[in-house]
């Protein structure tokens, strides 16, 4: 708002020294209402702004922008007032003639908090006519704050130019809204400002309607006004629900991604990966590394540095987690327990050589230009990149699910997950299958970490803070079936961020992981259990 | 074979009684008698360092207990150790009285620091000693009891189990770091000056402390011992090689893994509640999972089902942590830490001494007995599911 009102001021004072230029007499009016200012008492400030506001005169915005920003000077003795341009440059304000510098007892006109709102009540009111879109709109929105009766002729007069919607809308609004606040507006008029209100629905309207419902308004007003309220309430409270269900499907996604490859791994070998996190990390790394030499190197293609990061991600994970099963776990099947252990060392290790490598401090990884900004959908933000990363991870997901269906390797796996020793029999080369699945299992927590590095810091430590919940999610959800994955990932993500609001960030996620440990109870083997044979193995 | 077995385990056993009451006689006695500077005399750094270590290997017998002798792999114990820690830590904090930095003579620091007005109802009784030692005891115990009630009749085992301890002490750690849970929040509870009106940080007393942890390590092996070569540890062993058979023989596997995991629990927090007074602070950090499964892998080093083995290991692998991070090779230790999981997993999964006892007996058996040496020691791997 600053900036556009110093550009505008900039602007206008062009065209006040060319009109200075060629016409050199005032209506005397608008010289007096000027020479209040020197008076620096405040309701003579007030009623100097209030005439200046309506005196049509080309210097009335910058007189009254150079008010809010205390750059209005004036000369007790000559009764002179002067505008410190931002430039630093000084004007007579009367005339717009220039000055070479300020008496030197000049002082700021000065205001107290009820002058502020009229200050910015007709800035809002002289901004209202002017040519660019957006400064309308702004215009408009702050007429609606500060609902100042006097800017009611000139937003009359600018809804009646009005062409975009938008800001038709603004101005119908902020006319209703000084409608609601003026004593002798008829009846008529108030209920439909009241509706008009209603009809916009979010927190300010609500505030607006509960602030006049406690004035001196006539009965129907009042009541029209109540019902406006409880509408407004109930529309709020469904729209904050949504607010929760969508940062719950976001942190779901971003759960499901990081634990879909546990629940492979889980799923085919019983093996709990607690390095797992580690690969996430390593993901998050690779993306961190493919930034540095774009930037370094090809700064044109820094909007791609994810579609490059995610299959390096994927392959550098992928292959540790190869790497990990061939030179590790292999020695360890029949013992989930010592593997558990292997693992939990294996990730230290891995922390500690990342902490050698790239230091121990977060690293700074950048969103892309289509990753960041937000929209706004009804009540609630929805930023870029938390929609994209739900995408990719229903993205992903997909592929996953396609993959297991229909490729001969899916086949394997799930053969393998349904029965161990009978799928050797039929054939599959079952250690082939399980280093593969680690591979796969890795390299999705992979490419879960390029799409973490765009949420969170990017730091050693980046997968111990994913790994307890991935565990929940798989517990949650049950092995053996992808499903169970996502149903369990939403369920905890959307359950989480509905607590939070009631209980706080900490109790919830304590509650919740009460509720998982009594849900265990019920169904030990999670929500989408293997039935049959596999239980017992 | 059951003759040699009991034989090699009464040799190790008598040696390691021996060795921690010789400990915990002598190293007291050096540290007050002998004059300081002598170069027989133990500093009473090392006294606390040692001490300690102490009470590190009973958690890790306490972990031995029930990993060892009945499968189950609790990533949750830390969790049972700072709960003892936290009740002998209240204790500790009543006992300051107005000697506090507020001067409050009912509240602790923090409570007067975070605006409390009374007591919260938990901490009432915690100025007498013997409501926080039976505190020490009973908060972990009950604990335990109510988590493997719902666990073990609820037949969650093997990696499930482990990962719900793990979620259990997870949750407990987020819920001490809270201020508002009366617990001192982040910086825990520190500060002490008496125990039983004597200074905490007087020689004497930590000499004490530490002969007093050495004579609990030396109860909790002979309980330990009592339970596993007693007809009930033979089920629990069952249990471990074989849960399912043993439930079909008629045992009610729940009861008896419901009686191991609480006794454990107690014992964890008993090792807590020595822990404190001579570390000086208990702070929500022992909850983090960590620090568990550390405590893992001291058992796995020294072997487990083996219960000398786990206090061994205890204090091997914490030696090497003080030794490691306090040189240059500091930077290296979680290297170490983590290359030490992996190798021990891999090579040496009977640890230190249950591979003793392997090449010992296979030293000392006859020809015609090489059939039943080579079985082994009775340490036998559990057969988890596939």
């Amino acid at each position: 708002m600053p900036a556009i009102v110093l550009a505008l001021v900039r602007g206008l004072l062009l065209s006040i020294a060319l009109i200075v230029a060629t016409a050199p007499a005032f209506a005397a009016s608008f010289e007096e209402s000027v020479a209040k200012f020197a008076n620096d008492d405040f309701s003579d400030t007030d009623d100097a702004v209030g005439e200046i506001a309506v005196s049509g005169n080309p210097l009335a915005f910058p007189i009254i922008s150079a008010l809010q920003d205390e750059r209005l000077m004036f000369d007790a003795e000559t009764k002179k007032v002067f505008i410190k341009q931002a430039d630093g440059k000084i004007i007579d304000a009367a005339t717009g003639a220039a000055v070479d510098k300020l008496p030197d007892n000049a002082a700021a006109v000065s205001l107290n908090n009820r002058l502020r709102r009229s200050v910015d009540a007709a800035l809002g009111g002289l901004t209202l006519l002017s040519p660019d879109t957006n400064t309308r709109l702004t215009a408009a929105k702050s007429v609606f704050k500060s609902h100042e009766e006097a800017t009611l002729p000139t937003v009359e007069s600018a809804l009646a130019k009005e062409t975009n919607r938008s800001v038709k809308q603004a101005l119908a609004e902020a006319r209703a809204a000084i409608l609601l606040f003026k004593s002798d507006a008829s009846e008529v008029d108030k209920l439909e400002a009241v509706a008009t209100i209603r009809s916009r629905g979010d927190q300010e309207a609500l505030a607006l309607l509960t602030e006049i419902s406690g004035g001196d308004q006539p009965a129907n007003v009042t009541k029209a006004a109540a019902s406006a309220i409880s509408s407004i309430q109930g529309s709020l409270a469904i729209w904050s629900g949504v607010q929760n269900a969508w940062y719950g499907l976001s942190l779901g996604s971003v759960l499901l991604l990081a634990a879909i490859g546990l629940a492979i791994t889980f799923g085919v070998m019983g093996v709990i990966n607690m390095a797992h996190g580690e690969m996430v990390m390593l993901g998050a790394y690779t993306t961190f590394v493919v930034q540095e030499v774009i930037r370094t190197r090809y700064p044109a293609l820094f909007d791609y540095s994810l579609l490059i990061a995610a299959p390096l991600a994927f392959l550098v994970a992928g292959a540790i987690g190869v790497l990990i099963e061939r030179t590790i776990i292999r020695f360890l099947y029949g013992r989930p327990l010592e593997t558990l252990l292997a693992t939990w060392g294996l990730s230290l290790i891995l922390q500690q050589a990342v902490r050698s490598a790239f230091g121990p401090t977060n690293r700074e990884v950048g969103n892309p230009s289509w990753m960041s900004g937000a929209f706004e959908l009804g009540q609630i933000t929805i930023t870029y990149n938390r929609l994209w990363i739900l995408c990719f991870t229903m993205a992903v997901f997909a592929i996953l699910l396609a993959m297991l269906r229909y490729t001969a390797l899916g086949l394997e796996m799930r053969a393998v997950t349904q029965n161990r020793r009978m799928a050797a029999s039929m054939g599959i080369a079952t250690s082939r299958v399980d280093a593969l699945t680690f591979g796969l299992g890795s390299g999705i927590a992979g490419i879960a970490g390029v799409a973490l590095s765009q949420i969170d810091n990017v730091s050693p430590n980046l997968g111990q803070s994913y790994i307890i919940d991935s565990f929940m999610v798989v517990v949650f959800g049950g092995v053996g079936n992808l499903w169970g994955t996502l149903v369990g990932a939403f369920t905890l993500g959307i359950a989480n961020k509905f607590l939070e609001p009631v209980a706080g960030a900490v109790l919830g996620k304590i509650a919740i992981l009460v509720l998982i440990i009594l849900f265990i109870q019920k169904r030990p083997r999670g929500l989408f259990a293997l039935k049959g044979r596999a239980v017992e193995a | 074979m059951p003759h040699m077995l009991t034989r090699s385990l009464d040799r190790g056993a008598s040696i390691f009684l021996l060795v921690v009451a010789a400990c915990g006689i002598l190293i007291p006695l050096s540290n007050l008698l002998l004059p300081a500077g002598s170069a027989l005399q133990v500093p009473t750094y090392l006294v606390a360092l040692w001490g300690k270590y102490v009470c590190y290997a009973i958690l890790a017998l306490s972990i031995d207990l029930i990993w060892g002798y009945c499968g189950i792999l609790s990533l949750g114990h830390g969790a049972f150790f700072a709960l003892g820690g936290y009740a002998m830590g209240m204790y500790l904090m009543r006992q300051i009285g107005s000697r506090g930095v507020y001067g409050n003579p009912i509240l602790p620091d923090f409570m007067v620091f975070l605006n409390y007005s009374k007591l919260p109802w938990y901490w009432h009784g915690f100025d007498m000693f013997w409501f926080a030692a039976l505190m020490v005891l009973v908060v972990p115990g009950l604990l335990a009891f109510g988590f493997g009630w719902l666990a073990f009749r609820s037949r969650v085992t093997g990696v499930y189990l482990s990962i719900i301890t793990q979620a259990m002490t997870y949750a407990l750690l987020l819920a001490f770091f809270r201020n508002d849970f009366g617990f001192g929040g982040n910086n825990g509870l520190t500060d002490f000056k008496d125990i039983l009106g004597f200074n905490v940080q007087a020689e004497g007393t930590r000499a004490a402390l530490f002969a007093l942890s050495c004579l609990a390590l030396i109860l909790a092996f002979l309980i330990c011992r009592a339970v596993v070569s007693s007809k009930l540890g033979k089920v629990l062993i069952a249990i471990r090689d074989a849960e399912s058979r043993t439930r079909f023989l008629g045992y009610r596997v729940e009861s008896y893994k419901l009686f191991v995991f609480t006794l454990s629990a107690c014992m964890a927090g008993v090792a807590g509640a020595l822990y404190v007074p001579q570390v000086g602070i208990i702070n929500p950090s022992e909850f983090a999972p960590g620090n568990s499964i550390e405590a893992v892998i001291w058992v796995a080093v020294g072997g487990r089902g083996t219960l000398v083995g786990a206090a061994l290991g205890a204090v091997v692998v914490n030696y090497a942590k003080t030794f490691f991070t306090s040189g240059v090779l500091a930077p290296y230790w979680l290297f170490m830490l983590g290359a030490l999981f992996v190798l021990v997993t891999l090579l040496l999964p009977k640890g230190i001494i249950g591979t003793f006892n392997a090449w010992w007996d296979q030293l000392g058996a006859t020809k015609p007995n090489a059939d039943s040496a080579a079985r082994e020691d009775g340490v036998t791997e559990p057969k988890m599911a596939e």
